[in-house]
């Protein structure tokens, strides 16, 4: 069995888990949308973080755009549920991007520990602004457009967007990684100096990276915000200390800079999360801490670090020679 | 004929050191011009002057006649006045393939060749120099995993992947074994003569810069003290002072 067979198992698998995870488990539909969801965190902020280098708290502004526009279009119009919505998710998109668009020139300039801090700051103000601005309900809030039926079929409903939305992502950053933008990035990553004295465009690439992350986490928005059923500043649109913080550890936990790396990480994160909701109610904080500590004392390369660290054959380091590499495309 | 670089009465000065005081010196296209002096004579501060690493205090610099004193670094590289660095640098994550991939000259990257694969041409071109410098069966490991000369071979792969018309290599024999230093010798002289880059060299391995260059700067206590042919220089008083500390 070659890599390539291996390979389309594994997405096959994950794919048709992804699709009858509900149908089989109804009363965890609400745990596996946020899973998606999860996912779709870890991946976007995979992409700066692990792969260009750029540790980002500031993308969770990005989804907090996006649950605050879609509900606001669906709140001010007359418009359909259905249309609603996805008017809602294309405009919060459109504003995601434009503000990673404008914002990112100005911030992308910072590196390392000053850009870490200075995305912190940014969070953290965009959700005092939004708890303090009337126009979106201040402090209290506000409420998305009911879904027109049952409980059950709303889960289901904005499941399979949050499902459609966090593969839609992975193929596109499966082709982008592969692309000169990944390698950019990547370059950036490794010795943004030597890319800029190599004539690398570096800001074009940067902005266009976390423009790719604020189009998922714009589109993302809508749909959280309708399956919660209230968008509150703090806790859910801009919750910093929560997705902020999580986004980034499943990252770490499953491999910064790799693809699988943050979805095995999410997946991780979210199941082991909600174990502790489960068997140390009123402690799960506690253990969501300790788990933090662990994870970056004992996995700081993360899951798929480690593994390649461990056998980096499996990822394709290895020394081939002339005649060995001939031999290799003749058997294949 | 006509100067590639000119460097005009470059001042450049950090605090109360001064690094380079009013120095001038041309390239001519196609030549391998040495830049020599005493550990803290201010020859790499000159190359990021060159490069626009950092503004200059005063003077100009133009490439191609053109006047570069005020642009940044990648807009230089760009015009294809590259530098490779005395503290070797490459992406020490990425393997040798993508280190040389994404060395492409970037002058003319559209939108649509920033989101798409390299074509097959690039991937070939890749290997080929991987093999001109030695590196072919290393090629699918990573960079930063390679001993400190490898890395210098590939930073130098790099840079002709670059297709610079111009290269200024600072201290490329630094921390290589002797054998590997022929080696690199030669392919610096293949570069200039095959491919037609001008190159302009720091160099502390005067064995290496005497045999390499036509033309030698020396600079000492942030000034040009001396210029002229290898075996001139070699016999230039001041020169052979202010290597033994006289001066």
């Amino acid at each position: 069995m070659n890599d390539a067979t291996i390979r389309g198992a594994v997405y096959v698998l994950v794919a048709s888990a992804g699709l009858v995870a509900p149908l089989l488990f109804p009363n965890f539909t609400i745990q596996l949308a946020f899973l998606w969801l999860m996912v779709l965190f870890a991946l976007t902020w995979d992409i700066l973080g692990g792969q260009m280098g750029y540790n980002s708290f500031g993308n969770i502004l990005l989804f907090g755009l996006g649950c605050y526009v879609t509900a606001v279009l669906q709140r001010d119009t007359e418009l359909g549920f259905y249309v609603s919505l996805a008017a809602g998710m294309g405009l919060s998109m459109i504003v995601a991007v434009a503000a990673a668009a404008i914002l990112g020139p100005l911030i992308l300039a910072m590196r390392g520990h000053y850009f870490a801090i200075c995305t912190l700051g940014l969070g953290i103000a965009v959700a005092d602004i939004f708890a303090g601005w009337d126009y979106v309900g201040a402090g209290s809030g506000i409420v998305p457009r009911l879904y027109p039926g049952e409980v059950a079929d709303r889960n289901f409903f904005y499941y399979y967007i949050l499902f459609a939305l966090a593969v839609a992502a992975f193929v596109t950053l499966r082709v982008l990684y592969r692309s000169r933008f990944g390698l950019a990035i990547n370059a950036i990553r490794d010795d943004e100096d030597k890319a800029e004295a190599m004539g690398i465009h570096t800001t074009r690439y940067k902005v266009a990276a976390w423009m790719v992350a604020a189009f998922f986490l714009g589109l993302a928005g809508g749909p959280v915000a309708g399956l919660v059923g209230f968008v509150d500043p703090r806790d859910l649109a801009f919750a910093g200390p929560t997705f902020g913080v999580w986004m980034v550890l499943m990252a770490i936990l499953g491999g910064k800079g790799t693809l699988w790396g943050p979805v095995i990480g999410a997946v991780v994160f979210h199941i082991t999360q909600e174990f502790f909701w489960t068997y140390f109610l009123g402690w799960q904080r506690v253990m969501l801490g300790l788990l933090i500590v662990l994870i970056v004392v004992f996995f700081p390369m993360g899951i798929m670090g480690w593994l390649r660290e461990k056998r980096p054959r499996w990822f394709g380091e290895v020394v081939r020679g002339e005649a060995e590499a001939k031999a290799g495309e003749r058997a294949a | 004929m006509s100067a590639l670089l000119e460097v005009h009465n470059v001042s450049k000065a950090f605090g109360g050191v001064v690094a380079n005081r009013d120095i001038s010196l041309r390239v001519s296209r196609g030549r391998i011009v040495g830049l020599i002096g005493p550990n803290g004579s201010g020859k790499t501060t000159l190359f990021s002057s060159i490069v626009g690493y950092h503004p200059v205090d005063s003077g100009s610099i133009t490439f191609e006649g053109r006047e570069i004193t005020s642009l940044r670094v990648p807009e230089i590289a760009r015009l294809g006045l590259v530098r490779t660095f005395q503290q070797t640098r490459i992406y020490g994550k990425m393997n040798c393939i993508q280190n040389m991939q994404i060395s492409v000259p970037q002058a003319r990257a559209t939108v649509g060749e920033m989101f798409s694969r390299f074509p097959p041409e690039v991937t070939d071109k890749a290997e080929a120099l991987l093999d001109f410098v030695g590196l072919y069966s290393k090629r699918f490991l990573r960079a930063g995993d390679l001993s400190f000369g490898q890395q210098k071979l590939l930073e130098f792969a790099m840079a002709l992947m670059n297709q610079p018309q111009m290269l200024l290599l600072d201290e490329p024999t630094a921390g290589i074994n002797p054998t590997l230093i022929n080696g690199l010798i030669e392919r610096l002289q293949r570069a200039n003569a095959d491919l037609g880059i001008t190159l302009l060299v720091i160099e502390h391995n005067m064995r290496v810069i005497m045999n390499l260059a036509e033309h030698i700067y020396c600079l000492a206590h942030g000034e040009l003290l001396a210029d002229g042919a290898p075996a001139e220089l070699q016999k230039d008083q001041r020169v052979i002072d202010a290597y033994l500390g006289a001066h």
